[in-house]
């Protein structure tokens, strides 16, 4: 994009000042190069965006933005009810509650060098991965209920994990407020042989070292040493979730209009947020939430068991568990008052700063992990929210690298076995069940995760705190 | 394919009956098959959206640019030409609009492809815009043979489009997320 379309606030916060339609600015944190680098349809994305009702503050976008669908990916907006606020299906996206859960393994690189080969190859056939795969559990009407409404909480009282994983996850574990009657039966069905499935696409399950620590305080808290072996596991609510978004996105696309919204892009697709419609879709959304938490406390329990059968003195502890596809009600202050507001983030991920009162006592001190997926290849990060990171954009941040390259030119681009051959030559062993699956996620498709990460860093949303190489990656 | 004959640049192609008696383009009908005309060439193209992928179908009609936006969808997952014609699934939809049509149709097609594990490779539609009966012929899905390298969460409102050019061709296309 053309940084002259933007007023610049610092090196890592440019403006587009509120024309036309556009309620509020549109903010971007990012820095010039990665301004520069983003395509064209962000800028109208963020405008879009900016024009709904009930808007507070800003329209956001995050370091790692890229064209997505209706919202821009990276994009963070929060509304407030009583404005006329609106719920957007669009601004959530299809796979609610897709997000990233980290855990500590108690092991180092050196102790896993020599079982490497067996841990790929058993990870592998342990955690159903890509299009076509099912999971073991078969939920009936009263399973799926409780699951809808209990989330990790429920997959933890059917033996899946431990009942300390769930305060090392948002919401403790479980989503309030979910409503199990408002999911269709077809998104139900769609969900009936999915559970523990890790999905596909950029999806997967990552075994990864710690190789640079920055904030040694911050890493103590969230028991990260140099070398240290942590799992990563990026997915999401599966089935159920996708035909959520799908209904409720058509829905809302028709009943727009009736509730007088006018939409400059049919993708926006949304509802008052104080109306039937709207609050049908918070309640379906709530359990499409609570089907991605229980969905990652269920593949958790299938890594620690397949890391028993190879490197039984392993512990795998989950550090933290972050959605960036939501929409929650949160306590903001605004203009120094506090208000109650929708905060729809689509790619973003939420970073709390120390202190609050949502997190954990280990982490009250050290601020939120904040968990980034890069690609295949590149590194990840944990970073922590900050005490500002509130004043900027409700408390976000990124949440991966972003995919720079579309997936129809990456997969012209490479072949994945040299994807994976290149990688295997420098120590990294991917498994998939796709050669076209890598090609389209290699690592050349994504932003520079270092640059993004750092973007973030500077505009104040979060601090890094660690950063991980891949060692291993089941891929979806 | 079961006996596909080329004939005159067109394949006449034997499928399993299905979607309430003889096909309105069957040639023949069996007690088991019906013999239909398949386009010989692919009229549909994926484009390009920087995280997910568009998919266009193209036709002579929109019935046929919805059969071909149907053919992009497969080609995302898979090769459509790696993909048997063995079982049918009738597919029926309706909408205040054309696109809106699209949209629904590629979502009940995502639907079948995830609750009963198919990939589908020939389709064919009867619509007047609004209503829409079809049907979709493919196979359980086969992870080695087929290495399906993404699944679709759903076709999307973004690009969404449904037209005729200028040369009266239909064209039906969108984003599908990946």
């Amino acid at each position: 994009m053309d940084l002259s379309r933007f007023e610049r606030v610092t090196d890592n916060e440019w403006r587009i000042n509120p024309v036309g339609a556009m309620r509020v600015p549109g903010i971007i944190y990012a820095d010039a190069d990665l301004i520069r680098g983003m395509d064209d349809k962000v800028y109208e994305q963020i405008t879009n965006v900016a024009t709904l009702p009930g808007i507070i503050k800003a329209s956001y976008a995050m370091p790692d933005a890229h064209w997505g669908y209706g919202f821009p990916i990276g994009g963070v907006a929060a509304f407030d009810a009583a404005q006329g606020g609106v719920v957007s299906a669009g601004g959530v996206g299809f796979d609610i509650s897709c997000g990233v859960r980290s855990l500590t393994t108690g092991l180092t690189r050196s102790d896993i060098e020599t079982h490497k080969d067996s841990l790929a190859d058993v990870l592998f056939a342990a955690i159903p991965a890509g299009l076509g795969s099912t999971g073991t559990i078969r939920l009936n009407d009263r399973g799926m209920q409780a699951m809808l409404t209990g989330g990790a909480r429920w997959a933890v009282s059917q033996g899946y994990g431990y009942q300390d994983d769930l305060q090392y996850i948002e919401e403790y574990g479980c989503m309030a407020g979910a409503l199990a009657e408002e999911v269709s039966q077809q998104a139900k069905r769609r969900q009936r042989d999915e559970m523990g499935t890790l999905g596909s696409g950029n999806h997967y399950l990552e075994v990864q070292q710690v190789i640079e620590i920055y904030d040694r305080n911050a890493a103590r808290a969230f028991a990260l040493h140099e070398n240290d072996i942590v799992v990563s596991i990026h997915c999401g609510s599966r089935g159920l979730g996708h035909q959520i978004g799908t209904e409720f996105l058509k829905s809302m696309a028709i009943a727009a209009h009736q509730y007088g919204i006018e939409l400059p892009d049919r993708e926006l697709a949304c509802a008052p947020i104080n109306s039937p419609l709207g609050e049908s879709y918070l309640g379906a959304m709530r359990a499409g939430i609570n089907c991605a938490l229980a969905n990652r406390q269920i593949l958790t329990h299938l890594a620690r068991r397949a890391f028993e059968r190879i490197l039984p003195r392993a512990e795998l502890s989950v550090l933290y568990d972050v959605s960036h596809n939501t929409c929650k009600q949160e306590e903001h202050v605004v203009d120094g008052k506090p208000m109650r507001l929708f905060v729809h983030r689509k790619g973003a991920t939420r970073a709390l700063g120390p202190g609050h009162a949502d997190l954990p006592e280990a982490f009250r001190e050290s601020g939120q992990p904040v968990l980034i997926g890069g690609s295949m290849g590149t590194a990840s990060y944990i970073l922590a929210g900050l005490p500002q990171s509130e004043q900027r954009c409700f408390a976000s941040a990124c949440h991966g690298a972003g995919r720079a390259m579309s997936r129809r030119k990456a997969s012209k681009q490479w072949h994945g076995r040299q994807v994976i051959d290149d990688l295997s030559a420098r120590g990294i062993l991917i498994r998939s069940h796709s050669y076209r699956g890598v090609a389209e996620e290699a690592p050349g498709a994504y932003k520079d995760v270092d640059a993004v990460v750092d973007a973030a860093e500077n505009a104040g949303l979060a601090r890094k705190v660690v950063k991980l190489a891949p060692v291993i990656c089941v891929k979806g | 394919m079961d006996a596909a004959v080329e004939r005159t640049g067109m394949y006449l192609q034997r499928v399993p009956k299905a979607c309430g008696g003889k096909l309105p383009h069957a040639l023949v009908t069996t007690a088991k098959y019906d013999w239909i005309i398949v386009p010989p060439q692919r009229t549909w193209e994926h484009f390009s959206h920087q995280a997910d992928i568009g998919i266009r179908g193209t036709g002579a009609t929109l019935s046929e640019a919805f059969e071909q936006a149907a053919c992009a969808l497969t080609a995302v997952i898979t090769d459509p030409d790696g993909v048997r014609a063995t079982r049918a699934v009738e597919i029926r939809c309706e909408a205040r609009d054309p696109e809106l049509l699209l949209v629904d149709w590629l979502n009940a097609i995502v639907y079948e492809m995830a609750v009963q594990h198919l990939l589908f490779s020939r389709f064919e539609v009867r619509t007047d815009g609004h209503r829409l009966s079809g049907c979709a012929w493919g196979e359980a899905i086969d992870i080695p043979r087929h290495q399906p390298a993404v699944e679709v969460k759903g076709a999307t409102l973004t690009e969404l489009k449904v037209a005729q050019d200028d040369g009266g061709r239909w064209i039906a296309q969108c984003i599908v997320d990946v």
